[in-house]
This record gives C-alpha cells, sequence and structure tokens, in this order.
C-alpha cells in the first residue's frame, strides 16, 4: 500500500498456476464426464449381454441414433444461444411430408397452393431440398418471434410444436405418403462401405463434423459462444446478437429438415406422427453432452457422445429384455444422473 | 462526549445511546474496508453517515445490518452487547435496512408487501381484512396517502420507499438505516421524505441517513459522522458544520500510492463532440437518470475526467454516446462530422471503445477463454479462409497485448474467471486497443482492482493519450480523477456543473460542484 512503485511486481494471483499446465483428474473427468459414462455403460450392457457388441448390432444402434442425433446438432447451436427449440419433432413431421410429397408428384402441394410441381417428381435432390426449404423457413418464423417480438424461446416453439404438427396433419389429410423407390430409400436404408455401414449415419456423423468445425474454428462460432455467455457484454462488444439468435433457429430448422427426409427415406413413408415427443431426447443428448441450458458452455462433440449414450442406453435395455415401461423410467433417471455428475464435476473444477 | 446543547429537542441530557459501535474493524481480500471505525445513535435522532464512494459507509451498515460480520470490534444496542449474525436477527432486534434498489414485490399489492413473510392470521390462510386494517393504520401514522391493494409496480419510486418505511414501522423497528433514500425523488418528493422522517423521530424512532447531499444532511441531521478510506474522520452536531467544513473532512486522501503522471499531453483536434444530449425515462424506475442537455468535447491525445457521485449520470452518458442505450436526443460529431450512432456496432465501426463499469456483467465472458475474450470484437481482421479464425494471427495479437499491457496469464487458453481483477480489466482494454480505437471510454478503469494493477492501467491510458488517442475517464476516485485527467467535467443529477483543467482542480472544488446546488455552490468559495 505504501510503495508508489511504477513497475509493480507480478501479484500473487497473476503467476501461472502449475496446476493448470499438467495433467489434472478433475478438469480430465469435467472435460470427458460424457464419455466415461458412455464407455462404462457400454462395458456394464456388454458383459450383461454379449450380443451387444456385435458390429451389427453397433451400426444398428447408431442408424437408430441418426435421426434424433441430427437435431440435436441443430438443438446445441440453440442451447449455446441460452435457448431452446421444442418444436423439432413437429417441423421434421412436416419436412418430411412436403420432400415425400413432392417426390411422389406433388398432388398435395398442387391442392393447397395451385402450384404444380409435377415436373420434379422423382428427383431425389429436388425432395432433399423441399424438407430443408421448409425446415429453414420454420426456423426463420420462429427466430423471428424469439429475435423480433421478444418472445421467449420456450413460448415461441412451444407454440412451433402444436402448430408445425397441425400444418403436417393438415398437409396430408392426417394419412402417410409411402411407397417409394430405391433411390428415394438409399439415403435411409442404404449401407456403404463393406456393406456395413449405415447412410444416415455417414450423414450425421457428417454433420455433428461441419457443425463442430464451424462452432470452434469460425467466426461465428465464436459469436454463439459468446452470446451465449453474456449477451449483455457480446452486443457492447459489436456482435449483432438479433442476427446470431435468429441464425441458430434457422440451423435447428436445417438440421429437422433433413431429419424429416432420412426419417422418411428409411421407414419408407412420411406420416404426420413422425417424430412425436424426440424433443425430449433431443434435449436429453444434448444436456447429457455437458452443454449448459444456460449457454455459452458445451459443443457438439459431447452432444454426439449424449445421443450414443441415450441410443445405447435403450438398445442395450431391449436386448435385456427389459419392459419399454421400464426402460422409460430408467432413461428418465439416467438423464438427471448423467448432468448430475457432469455439474459435480465441473463445480469440483471450479471451487 | 458531544455537545448537547445542539439538541434540545431531540437528545435529552444524560440519556444513554440505543446503539454503540466500538472499534469496528473489517478487511476484505487485500483491502482494509473498515479500521477502529466508531459511532453511536441516540433515540430520536437522526444521524447522517457521509464520505465518498468507497469510504466504507456502505460495509459500516452492512455489518450493522447482518449482511457481514465485522472482524472484531464490538456493537451495544441498548445497552446489551449484540452479535447480529444474520438479516434476520437484525430484523428481529428492529434494526431495518432501506436500500437504494427496494426490495418489493411489484405484482403483490402494498398491504402484502408491508406484511410479507410477517401475515397475520396462522393456519396457513391470509387474514386479508386484518392486513388491510393494519396497512391503513400504518399509513395513517405516517400521514401517507396510500390504498392497501394497488399493485406496487403501479407505484412512483417515492411511494414504493413509503412502502419500504411502512414495512420498516410494522415491524416495531427502533433504528431505520436509509441508504441514499432521496437520490431518485424529486425536490418535493425529498421535502415529503424529510418530513415523514421527522415524524418518524418523534415516534422514538432513530435514523441512520447516508447521503451525498450535503444540503439534505444538513437539513434534517442532528449529528453527522464523516468516514474517509474506512477511519473516521469525526462525528460532529450539526451545528458545527458547513457544507465546507463537511467537503474538507470528506476529501483528502493519501496520494502517494497513485501513479503521478509526468508526460505532457499534445492535443491534436476535436475527436468526438457531444450536444444537446438529453433524456428522461421512466419515472417508476428506481435507476433511472435524467439526462439534462449534455454537451461537451474531447480531443485527440487528451483524457477527459467526468466526476459526480453515484447517481449523477456519468455512466449514462457513456452509454447514450456508445449507443447501448436509447435517449431522447443527441448530437454527435466524430473528427467534425455529424454522425449517428444507434448501436454498439455503428460506435465500433465510427472508431469507438468501451470499457464498461461492471466488467463481469457488461464485458467479460466468463466461462470462456481469455483467447475468445481478448478477440471477440477484432475477429473480422482475423480471418483466413474466409470465415476461418486465423489462429496463429490471433495468437500473434493476444501475445501482442499481453507483453504490453503486462497481462498476468498461464496460456490464452485459461478461462477468464481464473485471472485476478486486474488482469481480466487488461484483458477487457486489450479487447478494445486490438481495433485501434480514436475515442476510448473508460467507465470506472480501476474498480476492485489491487493497487499494483491501478497504477498499471493508469500509465497505460497515459500511454493511450500519449499516441493520440482520446480518452473519456469516469471515475468515482477524486484522486485517480485528478491524477489523471487533462480537464475534468463535474456532474449532478444529470447536468454538467463545472470544467476545470487539471491545474486549477483540487477534491475540494470537485466535491463543491459534485455535492451541491449551483446556487449553494456559487456561494460557497474555498
Amino acid at each position: 500500500m505504501d510503495q508508489a512503485s511504477r513497475t509493480p511486481p507480478p501479484t500473487e494471483s497473476a503467476k501461472p498456476k502449475p496446476s493448470e499446465r499438467r495433467f489434472n483428474l478433475p478438469d480430465f473427468l469435467a472435460r470427458f464426464a460424457p464419455l466415461i459414462f458412455l464407455v462404462l455403460l457400454a462395458i456394464i450392457f456388454g458383459l450383461l449381454q454379449p450380443r451387444f457388441w456385435l458390429p451389427l448390432n453397433l451400426w444398428n444402434v447408431m442408424r437408430q441414433v441418426s435421426i434424433t442425433g441430427l437435431l440435436a446438432i441443430g438443438m446445441t447451436f440453440v442451447i449455446l444461444t441460452a435457448g431452446i427449440d421444442l418444436s423439432v419433432g413437429s417441423l421434421l413431421a412436416f419436412a418430411g411430408l412436403v420432400c415425400a410429397d413432392l417426390y411422389k408428384g406433388g398432388e398435395f402441394i398442387l391442392q393447397h397452393t395451385g402450384i404444380n410441381l409435377g415436373f420434379l417428381e422423382g428427383s431425389v435432390l429436388a425432395a432433399a431440398l423441399s424438407a430443408v426449404l421448409i425446415g429453414v423457413l420454420g426456423g426463420l418464423l420462429q427466430g423471428s418471434a424469439v429475435t423480433r417480438m421478444r418472445v421467449p424461446p420456450f413460448v415461441v416453439t412451444l407454440g412451433g410444436l402444436s402448430a408445425f404438427r397441425g400444418a403436417a396433419l393438415f398437409f396430408s389429410n392426417g394419412g402417410p405418403i409411402s411407397g417409394f423407390d430405391e433411390a428415394f430409400n438409399f439415403w435411409g436404408q442404404g449401407r456403404v462401405i463393406n456393406n456395413e455401414v449405415p447412410v444416415p449415419v455417414i450423414i450425421f456423423l457428417g454433420a455433428a463434423l461441419v457443425a463442430h468445425i464451424v462452432l470452434r474454428y469460425t467466426r461465428y462460432g465464436r459469436h454463439v459462444y459468446a452470446v451465449g455467455g453474456n449477451e449483455e457484454a457480446a452486443r457492447l462488444s459489436g456482435l449483432n446478437t438479433g442476427r446470431i439468435k435468429l441464425s441458430v433457429y434457422v440451423i435447428v430448422g436445417f438440421m429437422a429438415g433433413l431429419g424429416g427426409f432420412v426419417l422418411a427415406s428409411r421407414l419408407n413413408s412420411a406420416e404426420a406422427v413422425a417424430g412425436v415427443s424426440y424433443e425430449l431426447t433431443v434435449i436429453a443428448a444434448v444436456v447429457i453432452g455437458g452443454t449448459s441450458l444456460f449457454g455459452g458452455e458445451g459443443g457438439v462433440l459431447g452432444t454426439v457422445v449424449g445421443a450414443v449414450l441415450v441410443g445405447v442406453l435403450t438398445n442395450g435395455l431391449v436386448l435385456m429384455n427389459v419392459s419399454s415401461y421400464i426402460q422409460q423410467i430408467i432413461i428418465g433417471v439416467i438423464i438427471v444422473v448423467a448432468v448430475w455428475f457432469d455439474q459435480f464435476i465441473k463445480s469440483r473444477r471450479t471451487a | 462526549m458531544i455537545d448537547l446543547d445542539a439538541h434540545p429537542q431531540r437528545i435529552r441530557v444524560g440519556e444513554e445511546p440505543i446503539l454503540m459501535m466500538e472499534h469496528i474493524d473489517k478487511s476484505f481480500p487485500g483491502v482494509q474496508a473498515l479500521s477502529a471505525v466508531e459511532m453511536n445513535l441516540y433515540r430520536g435522532e437522526v444521524h447522517g453517515l457521509l464520505g465518498e464512494n468507497g469510504a466504507g459507509k456502505s460495509t459500516l451498515m452492512k455489518i450493522l445490518s447482518g449482511a457481514y460480520r465485522q472482524d472484531s470490534g464490538t456493537i451495544t444496542l441498548n445497552g446489551e452487547p449484540v452479535e447480529i449474525q444474520n438479516p434476520l436477527e437484525a430484523q428481529r432486534l428492529g434494526i431495518v435496512t432501506i436500500y437504494q434498489e427496494f426490495t418489493l414485490v411489484p405484482s403483490l399489492t402494498v398491504a402484502e408487501n408491508v406484511f410479507m413473510g410477517r401475515e397475520p392470521g396462522g393456519r396457513g390462510l391470509l387474514d386479508w381484512s386484518a392486513i388491510q386494517r393494519q396497512t391503513e393504520t400504518l399509513m395513517w401514522r405516517l400521514d401517507i396517502d396510500l390504498k392497501p391493494m394497488t399493485l406496487v409496480r403501479n407505484l412512483s419510486v417515492a411511494e414504493q420507499q413509503m412502502v419500504e418505511i411502512a414495512r420498516a414501522l410494522s415491524i416495531q423497528s427502533q433504528i431505520i438505516i436509509m441508504d441514499e433514500p432521496t437520490s431518485a425523488l424529486s425536490e418535493h418528493e425529498t421535502q415529503r421524505l424529510l418530513q415523514i422522517i421527522r415524524e418518524l423521530t418523534a415516534q422514538g424512532i432513530s435514523i441512520i441517513f447516508i447521503t451525498h447531499h450535503l444540503e439534505e444532511a444538513l437539513e434534517i441531521c442532528d449529528r453527522v459522522t464523516v468516514l474517509r478510506d474506512g477511519r473516521n474522520v469525526g462525528t460532529e452536531p450539526i451545528n458545527r458544520l458547513s457544507t465546507e467544513r463537511l467537503i474538507r473532512m470528506m476529501v483528502g486522501r493519501s496520494a502517494s500510492e497513485l501513479f503521478q503522471r509526468r508526460s505532457q499531453h499534445r492535443f491534436g483536434d476535436v475527436a468526438l463532440s457531444v450536444g444537446n444530449l438529453n433524456h428522461t425515462p421512466d419515472t417508476r424506475d428506481p435507476n433511472a437518470i435524467t439526462l439534462q442537455n449534455i454537451s461537451f468535447a474531447v480531443r485527440r491525445g487528451e483524457i477527459l475526467g467526468l466526476a459526480g457521485l453515484i447517481g449523477a449520470g456519468r455512466t449514462e452518458i457513456a452509454r447514450a454516446i456508445f449507443g447501448a442505450d436509447e435517449v431522447d436526443s443527441m448530437d454527435l460529431e466524430i473528427n467534425g462530422e455529424p454522425v449517428t450512432i444507434r448501436s454498439p456496432r455503428d460506435a465500433i465501426r465510427l472508431g469507438l471503445g468501451l470499457v464498461p463499469e461492471d466488467r463481469k456483467q457488461q464485458a467479460l465472458f466468463l466461462a470462456l477463454a481469455v483467447r475468445a475474450n481478448l478477440s471477440i470484437a477484432s475477429l473480422s481482421r482475423l480471418l483466413r479462409f474466409g470465415e476461418f479464425v486465423n489462429r496463429p494471427a490471433e495468437n500473434e495479437l493476444i501475445e501482442e497485448y499481453r507483453r504490453k499491457l503486462s497481462i498476468r496469464m498461464a496460456t490464452p487458453e485459461q478461462r477468464v474467471s481464473n485471472l485476478s481483477g486486474g488482469n481480466q480489466q487488461k484483458v477487457v482494454i486489450a479487447r478494445w486497443l486490438a481495433l485501434q480505437p480514436q475515442v476510448l471510454i473508460v467507465d470506472e478503469p480501476t474498480r476492485g482492482i489491487d493497487v499494483a494493477a491501478k497504477a498499471e492501467v493508469h500509465q497505460l491510458l497515459d500511454e493511450l493519450a500519449n499516441q493520440g488517442i482520446a480518452v473519456i475517464m469516469i471515475s468515482s476516485e477524486l484522486p485517480e480523477i485528478l491524477s489523471i485527467s487533462d480537464r475534468i467535467l463535474t456532474l449532478r443529477q444529470g447536468r454538467i456543473t463545472g470544467e476545470f483543467l487539471r491545474a486549477q482542480a483540487s477534491e475540494e472544488l470537485l466535491m463543491q460542484h459534485m455535492a451541491l446546488d449551483e446556487a449553494v455552490s456559487a456561494q460557497v468559495r474555498m
């Protein structure tokens, strides 16, 4: 206090702490908690039921995970900005129906809009693009409501959950659109690489890789974390926070559209009741993967692990002949335990 | 101990104080907040507690209201030593604090707020008629015209304060602490509050009155205690005090620990000029500050200090210029060109930077690394392959500012929340310097950072001015303002009250313009 030093000595707290450079266990656990949890689970299931480890079973798990996984990638962006999207399952169903209809000649599109898109019949590219377009438009609509009208995301997408489901039912008069050809069904049912790896898994992991790169290595990714971490600080740093928040709803909409296309292809049918309650599985995957519901913390790699974890859990319980009622109870408990574990580890680290 | 003749009405000869705080010490990591502070209070007395921002007034009152525990020293209440462990305990002892930010629930009625947590009528059911009746009685005692069933959200700030006072009365308080109660009130409302305070003292209640407004203190208080740097300067009966005397007691900190500027800044053209800045906010906002016809300019290479007490409007001016808040009117010129700034984005594009008042709430991304925190505003200059962040260039930038500002960190990957306050502040300053701004506004740049880091920040601001940047510095610490600024503007209640060159200014002169009405300050010439 009494010295008027012009070049003060470094203060105690400012010195680099050796512990921050060396390996430390809490830090390691905090980063890889979901992965450790997944590995433990896989080992337990493998011991109890050796069939679990068969490649065919593992690829099936991954295929089951791929649709909700796609949605979870988009959801990760939304939750990173401290938002939420409950409408993903409904938007997926609507987008799936539109693309199925377009692929089969656009009968319902003609009926509702008077526009004849029959010339696009049989074009997989047009079908896929139409699904994605519906998803993006849905995301734009909801994102605008969140940013322009300042309605909380929970409420906007709760509305979307109902409205897009209604739109799907209205579009196809409640009925399914089914029966596609080989070219269409390849994207949901096909297998590549030694006829082993399901195509949806490739799409899911490809999307995850792109999303990871965007979040970690681009300016946009930094902006997403910044807006979620401290919106006021982001605004005062010159970020266009409204546009960034709008964009994440567009991204999750894109993923819902893509998921709608892949699901229609895998089931050889698009249905208005597809994807019911997917939002719960998807949010569970993101949260289990360590992304904070308060925004600013987490990432896509964790989400992939979270999505696979939910898939492994379901698959393992099925193999062990656990009743589907009990399965739901167990999954519910595991969600809470996994997030508790993650928070517990993180609090130990910052303490 | 005191001159009892001075208070024939309220303090009776031979009476013991109801409250004695003796030899109170309190320290926080790195700061001795209070050293051997003494204060006592008589029944029915209004006791003023004065001092600059950071003098220790709030800490002392938080100890009395149970929010903090003193490290040593004793508190005696009605002749009995007491240990005030928590706020509930304080309330039980009849000590109630009315804070600047009210603790009312806006969606509930006046009556519900008054009896919050102590609702009459047991067995879990509310006795509505009892609540109403008792609230009406309280209002009658205070001579306030407020309906018990009005929702608090529909009340003005002054009315909300009355509800707080009614609540304090309803729990049979003997001591009411009022923290800056008049800062958000109009002249008329202030007079009304002072009237109510007189009525309370007539009923035997003692008031501790924290204020920045010296005339008010002289008008209402029986005695005044002045703190400076966590120590007693003195306690005096009001008839021995004057505004000049109070100002002299409040200011005068030892300047030895401060950075002493040696360089002479060379001023260039006017970089930023602000004119006709006016704003009248919503009256229901307790923190709202009216800005009136603010006009000033700052030149390249100049450090302009904005001095004022809490509520003077300094931060509001900075945020208005930077486009962070909307205001009713404002004319801005940058380098002589008229410009419009509607958002921080606009401001940044025009070469402005703002280091905000509250580091953690407004500047830092606490969950993110130093890297992301430092480069967030300048990413557009650090791109390659389209939208990808150019890591090598970013590393270079971070290394450059780590060296220039001596930011002490383990690696750029370290979480910013693990840095010391001083290093966090340097990261925020570096964020703006990386954009090479023409005008940098720094709001309380050394708040909550240690003495060594403070000197470094001061030196840095000096260097920035030498490089031709126009700096606007807001600070609550007068020695800081005086040692760094080339020119100083004083503000009071949203108006500029004075302009001084560094050579002319003194703490007394500034305080006089910050704390007194113009009419009074015109008379006071020290």
